[in-house]
């Protein structure tokens, strides 16, 4: 008898084991999988391809022979990004001191609820509301910044609807806002009390303790919570693909329409695209995926190793 | 307060009030300073004839700054002037990040609310024209429906297996790569999702565009976050119930199943939930795979669906005036769903949240 019900427990225990370690090595080859299936596409693209896949500026893929290159792309999406994290980590940062250290309790509660519930808003929506109401109101900024900054050029505004890198930026830096602003936020709440103590005690203001004791503490979540928000605006799609008017120039004025992202591109050509068309949208997926593979890499492993920092101190 | 006029007055007993404060400003002088620069900027405003009513704003608000700061540095000192200088700055913040966000908001309520009725809920656009009123989305809700289940039945099982073996079983090399790809994972985004399942499934196996092939993309999606949550809420469940149920002979396995995951069902349900959410408003790979259909199809695992989101956009492709009208009631009906989807989680999270003493 006893034997009977151990060797059924082993059985179960050991189907169970299998099926859960199963699953994770499923998900693992999922991962492979991307990479591999893509770069299979990718490389009939590349070999077919009668331009330079990272230097062409134009976007011919779908002509016998294919002509197509990624230069604009990269321009746009690496642009876009670092125009929303330019804009968006200093306010995400002063939104969650704001949440964790300068509002009412009471009211900080909510609007950390809020933030959360902000986060969740589908990237379309952020598309529709930016397409359709913010590029009419960004013109009369666009032609405040040309009248003081147009002389650089970066600033130059020809007075046409605003559907800019400019504006995808600064949709990208609202969009990537609340992502931001939560993580950052969790970190803030981690500084521990005895330091805050410590420096409120030694005369410290309400500035000086966040200064000394919160910001030291939390810049790793910080810059973890930036990547995390940079890997999701180099990713956007429908948000870019609304906005931008897209064109296979690279525009010295960020404020004038043209570029394009990997991501947007990917959508607005996919209808028209032929066979060698989609496979050279893959290669251009599988540049945007080692792309953003790698910002959430650099992140996680800053996240990790303060994870082992604050594990020491628990 | 000062100290001169408090020894005449007393005379004699020259007895020194030593403060230790330092000077403060009073409380209602921010709110006085407010509501003077916001007088003066408006009437710089008015007197110079600005158009802009923004830059009455930027007028008043340079000038609070200015005063502020100037006046906090003359009676408290430089340090107490940067510390306000610091609450100004961080409420800036606040309400430079709120604006926007709450035109989002009304503006989506406010565009889209008078186009949702129930003939809107309860029809498809079969046969409606771009510029014609009418149409609804009914084969959208539907579409979106099917996807998010079909998705939910591949991730969840793989997803909650997942998370299982990493906080139960998982020791060594192949928990960590795990860990860390599952986090890599979390990352990718949508559009290069939807284009492996294109490759794979519909360039190399043949298959034709379906509400399955999407909802296989958006399961790579949700996969990873239903693996973070879980793994956060098994890890809550302490350790001394495994044990309990160990020490009476129960197989792990049947410990994992009756008593581990029904303690944290809780959290469980929410982290599902709050992924279901986010799925449910994915558009890129829904392009690609799924591609669009004005007509009911219910059936998802043959021809082309339609879903929510790809329907917005569709709609707003059109460029037309009743065509921006169905978007926006549409982009109402999507919100109310991640909203209502997201508040269900949370109510969850609260009401079986486990007692942690936090």
């Amino acid at each position: 008898m006893p034997s009977h019900t151990k060797s059924t427990a082993r059985l179960g225990d050991r189907v169970f084991s299998n099926l859960s370690k199963g699953s994770g090595i499923a998900l693992l080859a999922i991962m492979a999988a991307i990479a591999v299936f893509l770069a299979i596409r990718a490389v009939v693209a590349i070999r077919a391809n009668e331009g330079n896949f990272l230097t062409t500026f134009a976007w011919d893929a779908n002509a016998d022979p294919p002509y197509f290159g990624i230069a604009v792309l990269l321009f746009g999406t690496v642009v876009s990004s670092v125009i929303a994290m330019v804009l968006a980590v200093p306010v995400a940062v002063g939104i969650a001191l704001f949440i964790s250290h300068y509002a009412p309790r009471r009211l900080a509660a909510g609007i950390g609820y809020v933030v959360d519930l902000l986060a969740a808003v589908p990237s379309i929506i952020y598309g529709l509301w930016g397409a359709l109401y913010l590029v009419p109101q960004l013109t009369g900024l666009y032609e405040w910044l040309d009248q003081f900054f147009g002389w650089t050029g970066v600033f130059a505004y020809d007075g046409t609807p605003a559907r800019s890198l400019m504006t995808v930026g600064i949709l990208l830096a609202i969009m990537i806002l609340p992502i931001i602003t939560s993580v950052t936020r969790e970190v803030f709440l981690q500084t521990p009390k005895a330091n805050q103590e410590a420096a409120l005690a030694l005369g410290a203001t309400r500035w000086e303790v966040v200064r000394m004791t919160v910001l030291p503490f939390g810049r790793s979540g910080v810059i973890s919570a930036s990547m995390l928000g940079l890997g999701r605006a180099l990713g956007e799609t429908m948000a870019v693909a609304t906005v931008l008017s897209p064109s296979f120039l690279i525009n010295a004025s960020l404020l004038e329409s043209g570029g394009g992202t990997f991501a947007q591109n990917i959508a607005s050509q996919f209808k028209e695209a032929g066979s060698m068309g989609r496979d050279a949208l893959i290669a251009s997926g599988l540049v945007l995926f080692l792309l953003t593979l790698l910002v959430n890499g650099a992140a996680r492993l800053i996240i990790a190793r303060r994870k082992e920092y604050s594990g020491a101190n628990a | 307060m000062s100290r001169p006029e408090a020894h005449t007055a007393t005379g004699a007993p020259a007895v020194e009030r030593v403060t230790l404060r330092p000077p403060r400003l009073p409380s209602w002088s921010v709110a006085a300073l407010a509501v003077g620069s916001l007088a003066l900027g408006i009437a710089i405003g008015l007197i110079g004839g600005f158009e802009s009513r923004v830059q009455w704003g930027l007028i008043a608000a340079v000038v609070f700054v200015a005063t502020t700061f100037w006046l906090s540095a003359a009676i408290e000192g430089r340090r107490f002037a940067t510390d306000r200088m610091a609450a100004i700055l961080v409420w800036a913040c606040f309400i430079v990040a709120v604006l926007p966000l709450a035109s989002l908001l009304w503006e989506t309520v406010a565009r889209g609310l008078p186009g949702v009725d129930w003939y809107f809920l309860t029809h498809s656009m079969n046969g409606v024209l771009s510029w014609q009123d009418g149409g609804g989305i009914y084969h959208a809700i539907l579409g979106t429906v099917q996807q998010v289940l079909l998705a939910s039945l591949i991730a969840l099982p793989l997803g909650l297996l997942t998370a299982v073996y990493l906080v139960e079983y998982g020791r060594g090399r192949l928990a960590k790569a795990i860990t860390f790809f599952v986090d890599v994972m979390t990352g990718i985004p949508s559009i290069v999702a939807g284009l492996f399942i294109l490759s794979l499934w519909i360039m190399m196996l043949d298959f034709g565009y379906s509400g399955f092939a999407g909802a296989m993309a958006l399961a790579i999606l949700m996969m990873p976050i239903v693996v973070r949550s879980t793994e956060e809420m098994l890890k809550l469940v302490p350790n001394e119930l495994r044990e309990a149920s160990l020490a009476m002979g129960v197989p792990k396995w049947r410990t994992i199943l009756k008593v581990v995951l029904p303690t944290a069902i809780g959290g469980i349900t929410t982290g599902v939930m709050l992924a279901l959410a986010r799925i449910a408003g994915e558009t890129a790979p829904i392009i690609l795979l799924v591609f669009g259909n004005n007509m009911i199809n219910g059936n998802a695992f043959e021809g082309a669906q339609s879903s929510l989101p790809l329907y917005i956009y569709e709609q707003w492709g059109y460029g037309t005036e009743a065509a921006y009208d169905r978007a926006w009631a549409a982009a109402l009906v999507l919100i109310a769903f991640v909203m209502i989807l997201n508040l269900a989680a949370r109510g969850i999270a609260r009401w079986k949240a486990p007692k942690t003493g936090r």
